[in-house]
């Protein structure tokens, strides 16, 4: 029987993946993108896992406005690459620090 | 017309109306021009009616009660219990006066000498005149506290905008030295507040506090209080700040803004916190002491002649602090008094001869553009006028009887006297070495051949710098020579004062 | 009388304040004429006042004017005491004064800066006047340091030349020093007796003289000591008393007239005034009095020796008035305060004489003060050459000038002030003023032999214009030369033995060797016939008989004594080395501590290592922060993963 544990399991493991994602990644800055839709994804999974287990919706409701926010930070985000490789012509992460102190 | 019971919200705010007005004139690349001469006539005007007005203060004031008078309250942020209230008794009265007859002389001082945005030059001083008689008049703790850092602001400005050389280096060095020590007064209020459950100083002063939490407030007012003073060792924000600053502002800065801290320890330091400085007493008596003499013999050595006068300043001002700690050293049955009133008086007395001696630095800034001491010699030949105003009032500096220098050095050298000889040698230690630098400075700058060229094309005195000097030449010597009206003024506040310090909290 | 006195003040006060505000619009003669009329009605005055205490039997008065402030339970007053003492004072001042006045007319003619200085001249009348009829220490100390500022003031005069400037500098702040004492003195006064008013003071004397002040832990000093040696140290600044005397010779470089008023006649004695006036309580410390001996003997002798060897004319006659400011001081130790004052009083109009006449010389030798260049001066100036030796006369106590009077009578004081225990000091004080005569007579008459008489070594453009001074100058000089010779005579019974100052001065029955004097005491006529057997005038004649021999007869020899003791002569010339003292010790000295205190203390450890040394670390620390800021934004999502994980952490297992 899958139970609860096994939904917040792959959750966390979803989570740990993107973070790792993040991290690790020095050289696309779209698969930072992508890490960052994976952990919403996660995030998603835990709302979906207690709502069904604690038997209440508005965690399902929830969901759809998180997807709703993914989606317009992602076009966002894709927009905002597409500007920054038309100025340097490269979205290589490790050249990206202009923030440097 | 009877409006004594406004009076204090007038001063406050005729000012700052007036510098927000003329704000709004604003300023002319003429200087010719028909609004650069309203500008200049509204500022005077201001100032002028603000010091009329103040007669009232001194007319109606009531030398024989230690109350507050001319009292306003009205809640301000009723949800703190923080209240909009005035009032002035025998200690902050005579300064408020200063305030109000210093500011007209600043501004007259200021008239054609100032040549970039003189609107704001003049709006500065009005709004930092309202500010300060706030300081003086303001009985809640968070209103105290915020005309004190607000007062900041134009000093701020007015070294910066119309300073010297090093104008950036001394503005925020001055800024970040007086707000270091105001933020830790803020931080004492706010631990007061909780005891009292209220802003008002008079709780402050009701509120028991353990030996500790005294010790701590008290040294946090002392940092507040001894940078603005300045006492040693932290007064080299002063020189640099005099040097840089505008005439206008050293004099301001000098004359009153220097008098803040003395007020702050009396009306705050000594009544909330008896038993701290009661215990740190002895601690301010060497500051000023070191005061005295190290800063006389620092001041022997200085080529600026501002930098001199600012030298003198803290001289000077030694004597204050010393006059008011005194109490504690002094076992006789009076004494301690005589201390304190000294204190006062040469407050007052030196906001009117460092403010003099300023002006006079600025005459002979304005003509030569220089305030080295080498660049002058001979002044005498050519400006005599000048020079007789310039000997007078370096007399005074030297505290000579019959000038108003002379009243608060002798009390509390007598106070310190009866404290222990040894203040006293080292205190009259100043009759020898404020002579000794002040009067070499004359030597070196008035007296002698004519040094060069352009001092001999020296024009003496104008009109306009005559009558500012004269009036303060007027004042000092009145003061010399009779100040019984200004001592009785503050004789039942100290007295009162005297009592609430020497009683226990504990 | 107050009116009287009112005006004796103000006239002068007021005539100072319209010839220095508004000379330019009443021009020359109206300043001379508005200041000498002031001068003058405030001189009638004084003798008038003089005269009604003499003859009219009038009372002293102590009036208060006006309450300067109270405070505290001290009533700080200003108010005029009149005794008999001060009366004198007030007459001697204001003759002076108005002499002065005249002559100055002559004197200063050509000088730019003419309605100024009678301007000032009257404002140090007033404010000597402020200063004699005090009846309190707080307008004592007012009238003691406005003429120390009007002395300033006129001693740089001329206020171009290094050396006037230079000189008024230093005078007053020698007199600053002396004033550090006197105003520890005046707190001492109010802490030990409450109150700064003469009268209540003097009338808790003996209180004071019984406690003890601790000046150093476990060594009680008596107070009335610890307070009189203070208030004496203000005299020795203003009565210009070794070691604090370095400023009245070159004070000289002021304009002669003001010499003469200043520094001989009158400021320079306030001191002496002040202790007489101050007499009940130096009575009551004899430690106080045998430190005001030793330094008056130490003056009166060692300050002569040094008028041997000047050769600038006023200078001659600064440091006679030095060693005759020291006989004065010596009789206060004594206790013959009359002596001092009655002293004070002849050598107020012989010492004022003298200066006048060495400015007329001047004058007439156009502006040279070198009295190796003058010589012969008795044909061309008549009239100064009989004044000054009145002058002289009086000063080196020729029997039955007014000096002889004074100065015999204050030896003979200190000679009968042989007081148990004080066996050392007494000798001392008595053979200073012994051998002191001798001087005198010496440094007097080489002066005088050197001006008057003798080849005439001036240059010949010089020796062309010579000729007797106007009448501004030399009346004055008559006027003064007759109260120099008789006023002794007539004054001397009066003052010294008739209890003239009645409950003025003060003495205790132990110390009062003037009124053991009163016994062998048999007119004016015996003293001078006695005179000539005494030892004081057969000092003297040997002095002026070695000044005829050595600067007359044999010119030649004191160039050899020169060569011979050159490290003598020089001692003399250099004065004692003390001027050196001062200048490259004490003034260098405070200057280097300055410029350590200033370049080490503030700019280098408060401003460089404290402020700015803050300022400075918290730039380094800044920059060691900024590294964290890689400006990768895997960093900061890591940072911010720890973080989380972190809170979280402690969410769970710390809550």
């Amino acid at each position: 029987m899958i139970g609860l544990q096994h939904y917040l399991t792959l959750s966390a493991m979803l989570f740990v993946l993107s973070i790792a994602g993040i991290v690790i990644n020095r050289r696309n800055l779209i698969l930072l993108l992508m890490c960052i839709e994976l952990m919403l994804l996660a995030v998603n999974f835990n709302f979906i896992a207690f709502s069904r287990h604690l038997g209440d919706d508005t965690g399902q409701v929830f969901v759809f406005f998180i997807l709703t926010v993914a989606a317009a930070e992602a076009a966002i985000g894709l927009a905002i690459l597409v500007v920054l490789f038309r100025n340097r012509r490269s979205i290589n992460v490790q050249e990206l620090n202009t923030m440097k102190g | 017309m009877d409006f004594s019971h406004s009076l204090l919200s007038i001063l406050i705010w005729l000012p700052i109306i007036g510098g927000i007005g003329l704000l709004a004139i604003g300023d002319d690349e003429d200087t010719t021009s028909s609004r650069s001469s309203t500008m200049r006539i509204v500022a005077l005007g201001m100032s002028l009616l603000t010091l009329v007005l103040s007669i009232g203060l001194y007319k109606w004031f009531d030398n024989d009660t230690g109350a507050m008078q001319f009292v306003e309250r009205f809640s301000w942020i009723p949800a703190l219990d923080v209240w909009y209230y005035l009032g002035v008794d025998g200690i902050s009265a005579p300064l408020i006066l200063l305030t109000t007859f210093i500011t007209p002389l600043v501004v007259i001082a200021g008239w054609d000498s100032i040549k970039t945005r003189p609107a704001q030059y003049f709006a500065a001083f009005l709004i930092l005149e309202g500010l300060m008689i706030g300081v003086f008049s303001a009985l809640d703790g968070l209103l105290f506290y915020v005309f004190w850092e607000a007062m900041l602001i134009p000093m701020f400005l007015i070294i910066g905008v119309w300073g010297g050389q090093r104008r950036i280096y001394a503005t925020l060095k001055f800024f970040l030295y007086t707000f270091l020590g105001s933020v830790l007064m803020l931080v004492a209020f706010i631990y007061l507040y909780g005891q009292a459950g209220s802003f008002d100083l008079f709780e402050f002063m009701n509120v028991p506090l353990s030996m500790t939490a005294q010790k701590l407030i008290f040294i946090a007012f002392l940092l507040a209080f001894a940078v603005k003073v300045p006492m040693w060792p932290v007064h080299t924000w002063l020189p640099d700040a005099h040097v840089e600053a505008p005439t206008g502002g050293s004099v301001i800065l000098a004359a009153i803004m220097l008098k803040m801290g003395g007020y702050g320890f009396l009306r705050l330091s000594l009544p909330i916190v008896p038993d701290g400085s009661a215990y740190f007493s002895g601690l301010v008596i060497a500051l000023s002491l070191i005061a005295i003499v190290y800063i006389g013999f620092v001041a022997l050595m200085q080529k600026d002649m501002k930098k001199l006068i600012a030298y003198s300043s803290i001289a000077h001002m030694g004597f204050v602090t010393l006059g008011f700690f005194l109490m504690w050293s002094i076992a006789a049955s009076s004494g301690a008094g005589l201390g304190m009133t000294g204190g006062m008086i040469q407050m007052v007395s030196h906001g009117l001869i460092s403010g003099a001696m300023f002006l006079c630095v600025g005459v002979l800034y304005d003509r030569m553009h220089s305030r080295q001491i080498a660049d002058y010699g001979g002044v005498a030949n050519t400006m005599p006028k000048f020079t007789a105003f310039m000997v007078l009032f370096s007399m005074a500096n030297a505290g000579l009887p019959g000038t108003s220098g002379f009243v608060g050095e002798f009390m509390v050298i007598i106070a310190s006297f009866k404290a222990n000889f040894w203040y006293a040698f080292l205190a009259a230690s100043t009759l020898v070495l404020g002579a000794a630098y002040t009067l070499w400075m004359v030597k070196r700058v008035l007296y002698g051949e004519v040094a060069n060229n352009k001092v001999a094309e020296l024009q003496d005195l104008n009109q306009r710098e005559f009558i500012v000097l004269g009036v303060l030449a007027i004042a000092v010597l009145l003061l010399g020579l009779w100040p019984a009206p200004l001592v009785d003024m503050m004789n039942v506040t100290i007295e009162q004062l005297l009592q609430q310090a020497g009683h226990s909290k504990l | 009388m107050l009116n009287y006195y009112l005006i004796i003040v103000l006239a002068p006060l007021a005539a100072a304040i319209v010839a220095g505000l508004f000379g330019k619009q009443i021009g020359r003669a109206g300043s001379h004429w508005i200041t000498i009329l002031a001068v003058g009605l405030s001189c009638a005055l004084s003798m008038l006042v003089l005269r009604n205490m003499l003859w009219g039997g009038a009372p002293s008065e102590n009036i208060s004017l006006y309450t300067w402030a109270v405070t505290d339970g001290l009533r700080m007053e200003v108010g005029f005491l009149v005794d008999r003492l001060t009366a004198l004072m007030m007459a001697v001042v204001t003759f002076v004064s108005f002499m002065v006045h005249i002559y100055t007319v002559g004197y200063m003619r050509d000088d730019p800066g003419y309605e100024r200085f009678f301007s000032f001249i009257s404002l140090f009348t007033f404010s000597m006047l402020m200063l004699v009829m005090s009846n309190n220490f707080l307008q004592l100390f007012f009238g003691w340091e406005a003429v120390g500022l009007v002395s300033y003031l006129l001693i740089g005069f001329w206020f171009k030349r290094e050396s006037a400037i230079f000189a008024n500098f230093k005078a007053f702040l020698v007199n600053r020093v002396g004033d550090f004492g006197f105003i520890l003195g005046i707190s001492g006064v109010v802490m030990f007796a409450g109150s700064l008013d003469y009268a209540e003071v003097f009338a808790s004397a003996d209180q004071i003289a019984g406690q003890n002040i601790e000046l150093f832990p476990g060594s009680p000093w008596n107070a009335m000591t610890v307070v009189c040696i203070l208030l004496f140290i203000g005299a020795m600044g203003k009565s210009a008393q070794a070691p604090l005397h370095v400023w009245l010779p070159d004070s000289m470089e002021g304009p002669t007239p003001i010499s003469a008023l200043i520094h001989a006649a009158t400021m320079v004695t306030a001191g002496i005034f002040m202790v007489a006036r101050m007499s009940p309580l130096f009575e009551l410390s004899e430690t106080a009095l045998a430190v005001v001996i030793i330094i008056g003997a130490i003056t009166a002798f060692f300050m002569g020796l040094l008028g041997i060897v000047q050769n600038d004319i006023k200078r001659v006659v600064a440091y006679s008035t030095l060693s005759q400011l020291g006989y004065m001081t010596v009789a206060l130790g004594a206790s013959a305060y009359s002596a001092a004052i009655f002293h004070l009083m002849t050598h107020a109009f012989f010492k004022a004489l003298l200066f006048l006449a060495a400015g007329s010389v001047i004058i007439a030798m156009h502006h040279e003060q070198d009295i190796r260049k003058m010589g012969g001066l008795k044909k061309y100036m008549p009239i100064t050459y009989w004044t000054a030796l009145i002058g002289s006369l009086a000063l080196i106590g020729f029997p039955g000038s007014g000096g002889f009077f004074s100065k015999d009578l204050l030896i003979e004081a200190v000679h009968e002030s042989h007081w148990e225990g004080q066996g050392a000091i007494y000798w001392i004080a008595y053979l200073s003023v012994l051998l002191g005569v001798f001087v005198t007579a010496l440094y007097t008459f080489r002066m005088f032999f050197l001006v008057f008489h003798g080849e005439e070594r001036m240059d010949a453009e010089t020796k062309s214009h010579l000729h007797e001074t106007p009448w501004v100058v030399t009346v004055p000089l008559i006027l003064l030369a007759i109260p120099s010779a008789v006023i002794g005579w007539y004054a001397v019974e009066a003052v010294l033995f008739g209890g003239y100052f009645g409950d003025a001065i003060e003495v205790t029955q132990r110390h009062d060797v003037l009124g053991r004097m009163a016994a062998d005491w048999h007119g004016s006529k015996g003293l001078v016939t006695h005179a000539i057997q005494t030892p004081i005038f057969w000092l003297a004649a040997a002095g002026v008989f070695t000044a005829w021999l050595l600067y007359l007869k044999r010119p030649d020899i004191p160039a050899t004594i020169q060569s011979k003791v050159t490290g003598l002569y020089n001692l003399l010339d250099r004065k004692y080395y003390m001027d050196d003292l001062y200048i490259k010790g004490f003034a260098a000295w405070g200057r280097s501590i300055g410029n350590l205190l200033w370049k080490k203390g503030d700019e280098l450890i408060i401003d460089g290592v404290i402020v700015n040394g803050t300022a400075n670390s918290i730039g380094k620390l800044a920059g060691v922060m900024r590294q964290i800021q890689t400006g990768y934004l895997y960093t900061y999502a890591f940072a911010m993963i720890i973080g989380l994980t972190m809170l979280l952490s402690w969410l769970i297992w710390f809550r």
